[in-house]
């Protein structure tokens, strides 16, 4: 169990003696927590692997399990290093400390699809190191030529000898890890490559597989905390007395973001703050309409905003052109809403600090706790339970849901244990939204039907605006998540006459990265607004992406695989429709060809055709899963989801009235992955943006009707 | 009150109205079963009930006394099943978080009808919600229980 990681490995310590390679690495200093140091030009094999008595081969994870599958390829490129027996691979979380800073991003945190090609070096370097200490005991054991060993599923042979990783590793702990290290070529590998099934299934199957939700401790309380009906709302004053009487409820707390009311159960804790009475100070926020959202974004579209991308002279162009088409297009303010519902236990003792959830964010939530305790980093603990869903929610540059847990045990105090659960309700009305945007773009055609200006107007919130964030992500005033896949664009960048231009309002409502970020909402515009733009040209939307793209060959590469074989251009049943988009994000190309059908004012889809090139493919496995689940994430927002404000309420609340896609609606899908030989990219979340639009599309084809607002409604 | 899961009785002391799902957890500390909405919306709370699948969540505790209830503990013990083996074999978990739901509204179906057509399958498992979309894998999964199931049988 991942909750007594370092329990265990004491226990194991002790029990077995057993020897092991790898230790509990200690954490740096300070605020190195933060700004960790540079990555070394090798890893430290000792705080990736530990190899014991057993034969056992625990890989420690420097990135959270949330369902995308790192429980596995981390391991599989280290196991192809280190020549170990897949069978005896085990996986556990790494602690919070900065040798597990992300190598491209200098913290530990998991999020932007960048877990596996980030560690593509570190993991097998591990493992290439790992091994060569093996070699190097085995080889002075027998008085042999290092050179004369080598690893073959968990051993290390010379000739007829011959010797386990187990019984070697007490010495090779003792050797110096070698300086440099030379990784296998692609054509040697045996496990990268190869589809590989989850590690995690057989504990996630019996239900044992522990989620921060599963947290249980001696003496442990549970609290559910009253917050403010709308963003930015504060507390004036509450009444506890009869949340106090309910049967199980031990206190009562007010903390910055609301009232906690404390229980000895879930249950006992919802009830007492059932019956709590809060008069709250609403402030401005009680003014949010979507109706006037709309209103205001719409205004500001006809306004110049910043500029984000710009070429040549769109105004002349656009006044010359043989044709123009404008359009707009929004989408609304949607929640992540995991299946595990937000939630983290803390323990405040003398020294220290532990804190227990399921986080992408480690760095942070580690130096937020001790920020807020007046501790030093290294004495907060973070357990990374398993995430039940996380989708950018559980990444919060404010740490917001640990933040809380942590005032909440504070109150509490006295060092008891307060595991802090969010409902259904609370997390739909959370807060932390992808934001509601609102495009408007124009397009002046050439009389070739080639756009030859292109206009483009985006309204919404900046995610990174007042936090920590901003100075990375906010270049000249352009939040770069804001206007990923329209200011770089292969259209528009394509156009010689274009204008992208960004207005960010600051809104109450908290809004944060959701699966593909700005690609949920740029995608689903161009790649629309690019088929109205075909119609326009008599053009057929294949052939029309595909002499726009025509210098873009990864675009091309999996437009045509997947045009292929959805069978594009053939006759389809009667009613359906057919449509097409790809796109590119995070370092990887997707296209998708959805067939559809409307049938008594309802949109059903019956096929998603996906073609994927994400570089060097390590777990094929993986990608497939992944694609299909960026699909139905995808279909959720194009068919269902939509959180709207009246009074600064919003107005859903459970999935009732925010539902997300059923097995009943769900279409076949293939995925078809290019073989290449490129550098990797992201896979978690390149499978999300095509969805919407490849439907919108498809819908245009069956009824006639464009739709342009997520999520669809038919006329 | 007295109630029995997994084959085994126990004194519980909870009010009447406690749903089942917040005993099983956080009284008998089974944390296979899991809230996910609270209003029988979302399926990842579903136990059997005399072998019929329900939401716990929304089951009053004391409604049960005098039944047999069965966790996803219940259906691990004492070796994996065929659901749980077909699960595996399909790759159907990511976050993980649903599946004890979806299994348990499986292995209801399985034992209802051992050899469930598509309409069957959409019929009993669209109760339980997946984030992470893993749901043609659970159509696939059904359908590898059922033929694992058969072959042992």
């Amino acid at each position: 169990m991942s909750t007594q990681t370092d329990l265990g490995r004491r226990r194991f310590l002790q029990t077995s003696g057993a020897l092991v390679i790898g230790f509990y690495v200690a954490p740096r200093t300070g605020l190195a927590a933060m700004q960790a140091p540079a990555p070394p030009a090798l890893p430290d094999p000792n705080a990736f692997l530990r190899i014991g008595e057993d034969e056992s081969v625990t890989v420690i994870l420097a990135h959270a399990e949330m369902g995308q599958g790192v429980w596995t390829t981390l391991p599989m490129l280290l196991a192809e290093e280190l020549g170990c027996d897949w069978a005896k691979v085990r996986v556990e979380e790494a602690p919070a400390a900065p040798v597990y800073a992300h190598p491209a991003f200098g913290m530990q945190m998991t999020g932007g699809s960048t877990s596996t090609w980030s560690e593509l070096d570190r993991y097998r370097q591990a493992g290439a190191l790992a091994r060569e200490m093996l070699i190097q005991a085995a080889a002075e054991q027998w008085k042999v030529e290092a050179s004369s060993c080598r690893a073959e599923a968990g051993f290390i042979v010379s000739g007829d000898k011959k010797l386990s990783f187990g019984k070697l590793a007490a010495a090779a702990q003792k050797r110096t890890p070698p300086s440099t290290v030379r990784l296998k070529d692609a054509k040697d590998w045996k496990i990268v490559g190869r589809p590989t099934k989850r590690l995690d299934s057989p504990e996630k199957v019996t239900g044992r597989a522990q989620f921060g939700m599963d947290v249980r401790l001696p003496g442990m309380l549970t609290a559910l905390v009253a917050r403010a009906p709308v963003f930015g709302g504060t507390v004036k004053a509450f009444r506890a007395e009869k949340a106090k009487a309910v049967p199980g409820v031990k206190t009562v707390v007010q903390v910055p973001s609301g009232v906690a009311v404390v229980g000895e159960h879930f249950w006992a804790a919802k009830l007492g703050r059932d019956a709590l009475e809060i008069d709250w100070d609403l402030g401005p926020g009680a003014q949010l309409d979507t109706a006037s959202l709309r209103e205001e974004f719409r205004a500001a579209a006809g306004t110049p905003g910043v500029k984000a991308a710009a070429a040549g002279e769109v105004d002349a162009a656009m006044k010359s052109a043989a044709k123009t088409l404008e359009a707009e297009y929004e989408v609304p303010y949607l929640a992540h809403a995991p299946m595990e519902p937000l939630n983290c236990t803390v323990r405040i003792g003398t020294d220290g600090a532990e804190v227990w959830t399921g986080t992408q964010f480690q760095t942070m939530d580690q130096a937020v706790t001790a920020k807020l305790l007046g501790l030093k980093p290294e004495q907060v603990k973070i357990h990374t339970m398993f995430l039940g869903g996380g989708f950018g929610r559980r990444a919060t540059p404010t740490s917001d849901f640990v933040s809380e847990a942590v005032q909440v045990a504070k109150a509490v105090g006295g060092g008891v244990p307060v595991k802090v659960v969010w409902t259904r309700e609370d997390d739909i009305r959370g807060g932390y939204y992808r934001a509601m945007f609102l495009h408007r773009v124009r397009v002046g055609l050439g009389a070739d039907g080639k756009p030859a200006a292109w206009r483009h107007t985006l309204v919404g919130q900046s995610i990174a605006e007042g936090t920590f964030l901003a100075p990375m992500m906010i270049k000249a005033g352009v939040d770069g998540t804001s206007v990923e896949g329209v200011s770089d664009s292969p259209y528009v960048t394509g156009t010689a006459n274009h204008l992208v231009d960004l207005h960010s309002p600051r809104k109450p409502v908290p809004v944060l990265w959701l699966r593909s970020v700005g690609h949920t909402h740029t995608a689903f515009v161009m790649e629309s607004f690019v088929d109205e733009l075909a119609q326009a040209a008599g053009q057929d939307p294949l052939e029309y992406r595909r002499q726009l793209l025509s210098a873009h060959p990864r675009h091309l590469g999996v437009l045509n695989l997947a045009a292929e074989k959805a069978g594009w251009g053939r006759p389809l049943a009667g009613g359906r429709g057919r449509g097409l988009a790809v796109h590119e994000s995070f370092g990887s190309w997707t296209a998708q060809v959805a067939e559809v059908s409307v049938a008594n004012g309802r949109v059903r889809v019956h096929r998603v055709v996906c073609a994927v090139d994400c570089g060097v493919c390590v777990n094929p496995a993986g990608v497939r899963a992944q694609v299909e689940g960026a699909v139905v994430f995808g279909l959720s927002a194009a068919l269902h989801g939509e959180l709207t404000f009246k009074d600064g309420r919003v107005q859903q609340s459970n999935f009732h009235d925010y539902p997300l896609l059923r097995l009943n609606e769900m279409p076949d899908v293939e995925v078809h992955i290019v073989t290449s030989s490129e550098k990797p990219g992201g896979i978690g979340e390149p499978g999300v943006p095509p969805t919407a639009p490849a439907v919108a599309n498809a819908i245009f084809v069956a009824t006639g009707q464009r739709l342009r607002r997520l999520p669809f409604r038919l006329a | 009150m007295k109630i029995n899961v997994n084959g085994k009785d126990h004194e519980v002391a909870a009010p009447d109205d406690m749903p089942l799902l917040w005993v099983l957890r956080d009284v008998l500390g089974l944390t296979g079963t899991k809230f996910g909405c609270g209003m029988a919306q979302c399926g990842a709370c579903t136990v059997h009930l005399d072998g019929q699948p329900v939401r716990s969540c929304m089951t009053p505790v004391a409604s049960v006394q005098g039944h047999a209830v069965k966790t996803i503990e219940g259906l691990s013990a004492p070796g994996l099943s065929a659901i749980q083996r077909a699960w595996i074999e399909e790759d159907v978990v990511q976050c993980g978080y649903c599946q004890p739901g979806q299994i348990m509204s499986a292995a209801a179906l399985l034992a209802a009808r051992p050899h469930p057509t598509d309409a069957d399958i959409d019929n009993a498992m669209s109760g339980n919600l997946c984030r992470c979309g893993t749901y043609l894998r659970i159509r696939a999964a059904v359908k590898k229980a059922a033929e694992l199931a058969g072959r042992t049988a």
